[in-house]
């Protein structure tokens, strides 16, 4: 398919701006201005129709295919949701931080602040910032939470520790504040080897990220031990919330011990994950850290009223423009508010129970590394394929001919040839037995016809990519 | 609605296939004493009720016209934006893990990257950050990587709020943050030319500044680079419709904020920020990058590349955490450039900048305010008033204008100055009530 510059055609135009009602004002001088006007593309507004409507239609989502990425809880994003977002399009966000700007904003600072408070509920957390951007912004957005509290205690703190099942978000979040990522191995039983973390405990750590249930979908039963462990050499302890949609209303991060929370809403919260992004990441923290929560803060005054707070010298400071992805938040929102307790329990439970089932019809033909029952998400090895020299990806390639988005294959990195199964609970039983049919057929392909596998995919716009080519190469502008 | 479509006699028959009684038997790894304690929340709702809730909340704020900015710019939005984006086989779906699936995202996010680069005048963007003031704090980053310096000059003429994310991102790393007080809303250069030596990774800088002044920073490049550093500029994409470039100037880095770019103000995002530089930095680049390529029949396709760089390959070595960024936004921002095009992109330049020279004459003309502004302005200019411009922007919005953004949370002893934001969408009525309320609130009480 051209390019959209390709299609360009000089002095074609699409939008018109409207007429100016005010005198033109005198030029620039030259040096301020670009030689030339920037070579955007001169198509009418139909080739512009034309041209991204056609590829959305060399994309698959949620909405047109089964999508079991495992680790990314691609459930189904109510439309009304998108609908509810719109309803704040308009709404500036600096005239929340003007002087007399509080009055003119009540209801963006209510819901973020209702926002907040349900968020807090839900993890057992004392207080939410919804700034961070997403999973990972939260992340690095806790740790220098984390960070602050132990300069303010005068702690002198190097280390964080993660176990090597977590996301690469962790360890790379920690870093981006400075610390020294230690990493423990998965003990044979799935969770963190709890030898190998008492013997890298020390004085010196700062956190302690966990996963729970980590990302082969299996839940740490010691996972209070390791958060008191951590709390004897006074280190946080930090819950990646990614799989938070496993135990909604069975567990909450801050009963159990943990002292910080990231949530996404693009995951649990049923937000749509757009391609990449907009995710958002909101932050619950337990009261120690709660000074050091970032600016701008949204608060409930005494009179119930809603405010903005910027002036907290013990904050760490923005970590964002403004009040995070609002538009993003008030989809999430409408999802709590629409499913509310007994549908966000039900949410988990279904989850669970989708994953369990898959899992079940899938490990006479598939390995499991870890063999137990497992919360919404399922780790298979394509080890025994691999004796016909068929691997995770090829697997993955064939799925998609048969019209499913794969799972997440290789990941997490400590399972050979990982495929990892997130069915989300809003798929139905027939939906799952057809995935689960082609799956068996990709293992009987594995040992019947190998080298049918290594073709896949054949119905997409374009077959298997090379993706050496592009990394040596490096053409990402067109020109 | 329901969100589950799970029927009783499903439910039987996959806990028979699994081989448990219920669906608690399957929290059992989960211990009793780990169980939450509390799950208070109120009770689910129809679609219906939550759109009157969210409705009712929508009604609490109230319309003002904003003649502010601080980073986010009431701009026009074509329909087509809208329509197309919301096209859900690009808003359902996933980071693009699997090109044969994603070949729309992928292309898009190309020739995204290819409009950002011709607008900044790099031949390299990544595929969208999360907003105009992290990627400020990446490029700063980035800059350190690059030159394996701990030293970063920051004009303090960039946008408040930018600064306070970069000393957020930085407040924990080995770095020396030194912050330039701005002159006449720009560049300090002899102080610049004090503070740089070959310590220094790079100097931020902004065009046009928060006070509204365009600069061109072609000579401050040399400067830089004549001490090894680079030079990081953010910018306002609106602007660059009409503004020298990046590239044009000598940049390095060039990042920005993409809400602009057809972008719904919502609050305050979600939208994107953008990165850009020359080719020879992309090895440090941050985040996502798409590559073109070609398939086993030779035909081109795209796919993301240089993987390398990133947290889930590299982990804590890699060249930021960054892992879902703003594709959707950066979607938007490619489509309304399309619709605009060439001309219509330097069309929407000039309305702004013709409605910001007007809004200036007509407040220049009310006695007691100034224009502080002495250099060429894009759409923003800082005056100052007689009085506190808190007290002023306050009482205004009691009457449905945003005045300006008053600098004196943000510079000391500019607590009589605002800066004054006009875009497109201000009409030459709404200009005038302002200067009229303006002179009336100053001149006739």
């Amino acid at each position: 398919m051209q390019l959209i510059y390709e299609k360009s055609v000089p002095a074609r135009r699409a939008v018109r701006m409207p007429s100016s009602d005010v005198p033109a004002a005198a030029m620039l001088p030259r040096e301020l201005l670009r030689s030339e006007p920037a070579d955007l593309p001169e198509l009418s507004e139909l080739d512009v129709v034309r041209h991204f409507t056609q590829l959305s239609r060399r994309n698959i989502g949620v909405d047109t295919t089964f999508y079991p990425l495992g680790s990314c809880t691609m459930k189904y994003n109510a439309k009304s949701l998108e609908d509810g977002a719109r309803i704040s399009a308009p709404f500036h966000p600096m005239i929340a931080l003007l002087p007399g700007g509080e009055s003119c904003a009540q209801g963006s600072l209510a819901m973020l602040h209702h926002m907040g408070e349900l968020l807090a509920e839900i993890t057992g957390m004392d207080e939410v910032t919804c700034q961070p951007l997403a999973g990972a912004h939260g992340e690095m957005t806790g740790i220098m939470l984390i960070a602050a509290y132990h300069r303010a205690k005068g702690n002198k703190k190097k280390y964080v520790i993660v176990p090597d099942s977590s996301h690469g978000t962790n360890p790379a979040s920690a870093a981006m504040v400075g610390y020294e990522i230690v990493t423990i191995p998965t003990a044979p039983y799935g969770d963190m080897d709890l030898d190998a973390f008492r013997a890298a405990l020390n004085d010196e750590v700062a956190a302690v990220m966990m996963t729970c249930p980590n990302t082969l979908g299996l839940f740490n039963p010691h996972i209070k031990e390791i958060c008191d462990l951590a709390h004897s050499v006074d280190a946080m302890v930090y819950y990646d919330g990614a799989n938070l949609n496993a135990i909604l209303g069975q567990v909450r991060p801050g009963d159990v011990g943990f002292d910080v929370v990231h949530v996404n809403l693009h995951k649990t919260f049923g937000t749509p994950h757009g391609a990449g992004g907009p995710g958002s990441g909101p932050v619950g923290v337990k009261k120690a850290l709660v000074p050091f929560l970032p600016m701008p803060r949204v608060i409930k005054r005494n009179d119930a009223s809603f405010g903005v707070e910027t002036g907290n010298p013990q904050s760490i400071g923005r970590t964002a423009n403004f009040f995070g992805n609002f538009g993003v938040m008030a989809k999430a929102y409408a999802y709590i508010l629409m499913l509310g307790r007994e549908g966000l329990i039900d949410a988990s439970e279904k989850a669970v129970l989708n994953a369990n089932y898959v899992m079940a019809r899938l490990k006479d033909l598939y390995e499991v590394p870890y063999d137990q029952t497992c919360m919404h998400e399922c780790v298979f090895s394509a080890a025994r394929q691999m004796q016909h020299d068929v691997h995770a990806i090829d697997i993955a390639k064939f799925l998609i001919d048969k019209g499913y988005h794969p799972p997440t294959v290789y990941f997490p990195l400590i399972v050979k040839e990982a495929i990892m199964i997130e069915p989300t609970e809003t798929e139905s039983k027939e939906t799952l037995d057809e995935f689960i049919a082609v799956m068996r057929e990709a293992a009987e392909t594995a040992e019947t016809d190998p080298a049918a596998l290594k073709l896949a995919p054949l119905t997409t716009p374009v077959s298997r990519l090379d993706e050496t080519k592009a990394a040596r190469e490096q053409n990402v502008c067109f020109t | 609605m329901n969100f589950t479509p799970h029927t009783p006699a499903e439910i039987r028959e996959m806990l028979a296939t699994i081989g448990v009684g219920s669906i608690q038997e399957l929290f059992n790894p989960i211990p009793a004493e780990l169980r939450a304690r509390s799950f208070d929340l109120p009770a689910g709702m129809s679609e219906f009720e939550m759109l009157d809730r969210l409705q009712d909340l929508a009604a609490q704020n109230c319309a003002i016209t904003p003649f502010v900015g601080g980073g986010y710019y009431d701009h026009l939005i074509p329909a087509a934006v809208d329509h197309l984006a919301g096209r859900s086989e690009f808003y359902t779906a996933y980071t693009p893990y699997q090109p044969e699936a994603s070949q729309g995202s992928l292309q898009a996010l190309f020739e995204y990257q290819t409009a950002i680069c011709r607008l900044t005048g790099h031949d390299v963007s990544n595929a969208s950050l999360y907003d105009g003031g992290t990627a400020l704090a990446e490029a700063a980053l980035m800059a350190l990587r690059a030159t394996s310096r701990s030293r970063v000059l920051v004009d303090g003429a960039i946008n408040p709020f930018h600064r306070s994310i970069l000393k957020t991102y930085l407040a924990n790393l080995d770095v020396e943050i030194v912050e330039l007080a701005p002159v006449d809303g720009m560049l300090d250069l002899q102080a610049f030319a004090r503070e740089l030596d070959e310590r220094c990774a790079a100097l931020l800088v902004q065009n046009p500044t928060f006070f509204g002044a365009v600069a061109d920073y072609s000579q401050v490049a040399e400067q830089v680079h004549g001490c090894g550093g680079l030079l990081v500029a953010s910018v306002y994409p609106v602007a660059l419709g009409l503004l020298k470039s990046p590239g044009e100037m000598g940049v390095d880095i060039a990042v920005g904020d993409g809400q602009s770019l057809g972008n719904h103000l919502s609050f305050g995002g979600p939208a994107f920020g953008f990165i850009s530089a020359s080719k020879k930095y992309i090895r440090n680049m941050p985040g996502r990058i798409v590559g073109e390529t070609v398939d086993r029949e030779g035909r081109r396709g795209f796919v993301l590349t240089l993987q390398a760089r990133e947290q889930h390959i590299k982990r804590h070595k890699a060249t930021s955490n960054i892992c879902s960024n703003q594709s959707l936004c950066a979607l938007r921002g490619l489509i309304f450039l399309a619709a605009l095009g060439r001309q219509g992109f330097v069309e929407l330049a000039l309305l702004n900048r013709d409605k910001a020279e007007y809004a200036k004459s007509a407040l220049a003309a009310i006695k007691g305010v100034k224009i502080l502004t002495v250099a060429p302005i894009f759409n923003e200019f800082t005056v100052s008033l007689p009085v506190e411009a808190d007290r002023l922007v306050s009482e205004l919005i009691g009457r449905g204008i945003a005045a300006g953004v008053p600098l004196g949370p943000y510079y000391q002893g500019a607590g009589n100055c605002m800066v004054v934001t006009v875009t497109e969408k201000r009409s030459r009525g709404e200009i005038d009530r302002l200067a009229t309320e303006l002179d009336m609130l100053l001149n006739q009480n």
